[in-house]
């Protein structure tokens, strides 16, 4: 390829730099309180909610994340196809176009919120079941409530301690925004792969390769900065 | 009026009773220790008056105030979420591994429950935190973090920390077991300074030499009972009893 052929990539890649990147925010905007939510019903006393919850993470985390994307956006045209629905449930599903960008993108964020969500679950369950007993007594001790407990004790705590595996998390997601692209959902894999075969060229997914990395390798540098500035305690 | 006063508490976790027919009482002013072999049942018994443990049955009552009752049947009977608050704030707790919140400096450690817990201004919750921090040597610690500390100033600073809400009494459970036998001493010396001052006060220790010198009373506990309650003079010296003997022999010998 010429200079100017890749400059032209470069550029169509970056145009699709936005829908990548609104897959990873709005995944982490919507996984990271769902996360919270699984963990604390994970940790429910009342053992069936414990144990769905349980087989919720376990569905999740053991199956690929790819296999999620395509079912989840699948739903819809198979339940179109379902006899008997109720009318107004049906009238509902005819008007969406499984087509459209917009159909694409919710089921891209449904699928990877909800499996998102399962890998932050367990970090945070494990980061606050870290925290010594002690500390709750000590705090019950000096008269602190549990909600006092909770977010001037606890939760500082477990986020220092949470910052390591969530900083994979994260990293991981940046590249699995990739798999968006088994439906279709136009991001910069799709369109490398469109390129490759337009210049019949490996480079256009080199240039991908780039983009990703130098996405990764700002994330690391950011996570390590945070990581630093949390080490002032033991 | 007593400062503790313990009435025929019981306590099981499932089918084993720690805890049979606990009776005592803690007067103003007095260090009362309480010794035994390990699974007597000395940490839960304080942590039955802490509040972190739950009484089966019999009562206490802490500077007057009812904080558990019996029912006709002698079972506990909690008082409302008011007067357990309350008389939880009576009472300062150091533990054996001192448990300082890793996150605070040494200063915020024991400003924190002040200001949040009683609402105390924070430049006076300072001030006092700095006095308490004189007191204990820790001045020049201040701003450290507890990470950066022995675990003999680690304990002291808890002992400020307990002390910076003003409680009625201090109780300790096995304040120095965690630490090595040369920062023992700094901790004794400590709670000796608060014997001194009549701070009252209740010492689960395994230090007897220390539970003889500095206590006005003794509790001696073995499996779950109250076997001696006397003076260290009747409890270390003049004690008849098989179980008392013994346990005391072991100490001599080791
Ligand atoms: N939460 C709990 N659940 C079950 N058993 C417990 C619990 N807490 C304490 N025990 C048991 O109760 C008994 C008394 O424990 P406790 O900690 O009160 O003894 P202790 O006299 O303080 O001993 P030590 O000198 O070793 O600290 C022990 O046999 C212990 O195993
Ligand atoms: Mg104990």
């Amino acid at each position: 390829m010429t200079t100017e052929e890749i400059l032209s990539v470069t550029g169509i890649l970056l145009d699709y730099l936005i829908p990548t990147l609104k897959v990873f925010g709005f995944t982490l905007l919507f996984s990271i309180p769902m996360g919270m939510i699984a963990a604390m019903l994970k940790m429910c006393r009342f053992k069936p909610i414990s144990w769905l919850t349980n087989v919720y993470i376990l569905i999740m985390r053991g199956t690929p994340l790819m296999l999620q994307v395509i079912a989840v956006y699948y739903i819809i045209p198979y339940l179109k196809l379902a006899e008997g629905l109720p009318a107004p449930l049906a009238s509902v599903l005819a008007g969406i176009d499984i087509r459209s960008e917009n159909y694409m993108f919710y089921a891209v964020i449904a699928a990877f919120s909800l499996n998102y969500a399962a890998y932050f679950a367990e970090i945070f369950r494990g980061g606050i079941e870290s925290i010594p007993k002690g500390q709750y007594e000590a705090a019950a001790a000096l008269g602190f409530t549990p909600v006092q407990t909770f977010f001037r004790i606890i939760l500082p705590q477990v986020i220092k301690r949470i910052v390591p595996a969530s900083s994979n998390e994260v990293i991981t997601l940046v590249k699995d925004t990739s798999i968006a692209n088994v439906v279709a959902y136009a991001e910069i894999t799709l369109k490398a792969r469109q390129q490759m075969q337009v210049y019949s060229s490996l480079t256009p997914l080199i240039i991908a390769g780039v983009f990703y990395f130098v996405l990764a390798t700002v994330l690391t540098f950011l996570f390590s900065l945070i990581e630093k500035k949390l080490s002032y305690y033991r | 009026m007593s400062m503790l006063e313990i009435k025929n508490i019981s306590k099981s976790f499932g089918k084993f009773e720690v805890l049979k027919d606990i009776s005592f009482s803690v007067e103003k002013g007095q260090a009362v220790s309480v010794i035994g072999p390990s699974g007597s049942g000395k940490s839960t018994l304080l942590r039955i008056v802490n509040q972190l443990e739950k009484a089966d049955g019999g009562s206490v009552s802490i500077c007057g105030t009812p904080m558990i009752t019996v029912d006709e049947n002698g079972k506990s009977v909690y008082a409302d979420p008011k007067t357990l608050r309350e008389a939880r704030l009576k009472i300062g707790l150091v533990f054996q591994n001192f448990n300082l919140f890793p996150h605070f400096s040494v200063l915020r450690n024991i400003t924190e429950a002040p200001v949040c817990v009683l609402g105390m201004d924070k430049k006076e919750a300072e001030q006092k935190a700095m006095e308490l921090l004189e007191k204990m040597g820790l001045a020049a610690k201040a701003n450290e973090y507890p990470c950066n500390l022995s675990g003999g100033q680690q304990q002291r600073v808890s002992i400020a920390r307990a002390l910076a809400l003003n409680p009625a009494m201090l109780f300790f459970d096995e304040p120095t077991s965690a630490l090595d036998p040369e920062l023992t001493g700094e901790i004794l010396k400590v709670i000796r300074g608060l014997a001194d001052e009549q701070m009252t006060m209740v010492i689960v220790t395994h230090e007897m030499a220390f539970a003889r010198e500095v206590s006005d009373r003794v509790i001696f506990m073995d499996k779950g009972v109250i076997i001696e309650n006397g003076t260290p003079e009747e409890v270390f010296e003049k004690s008849e009893n098989e179980r008392t003997r013994q346990f005391l022999q072991r100490y001599n010998n080791s």
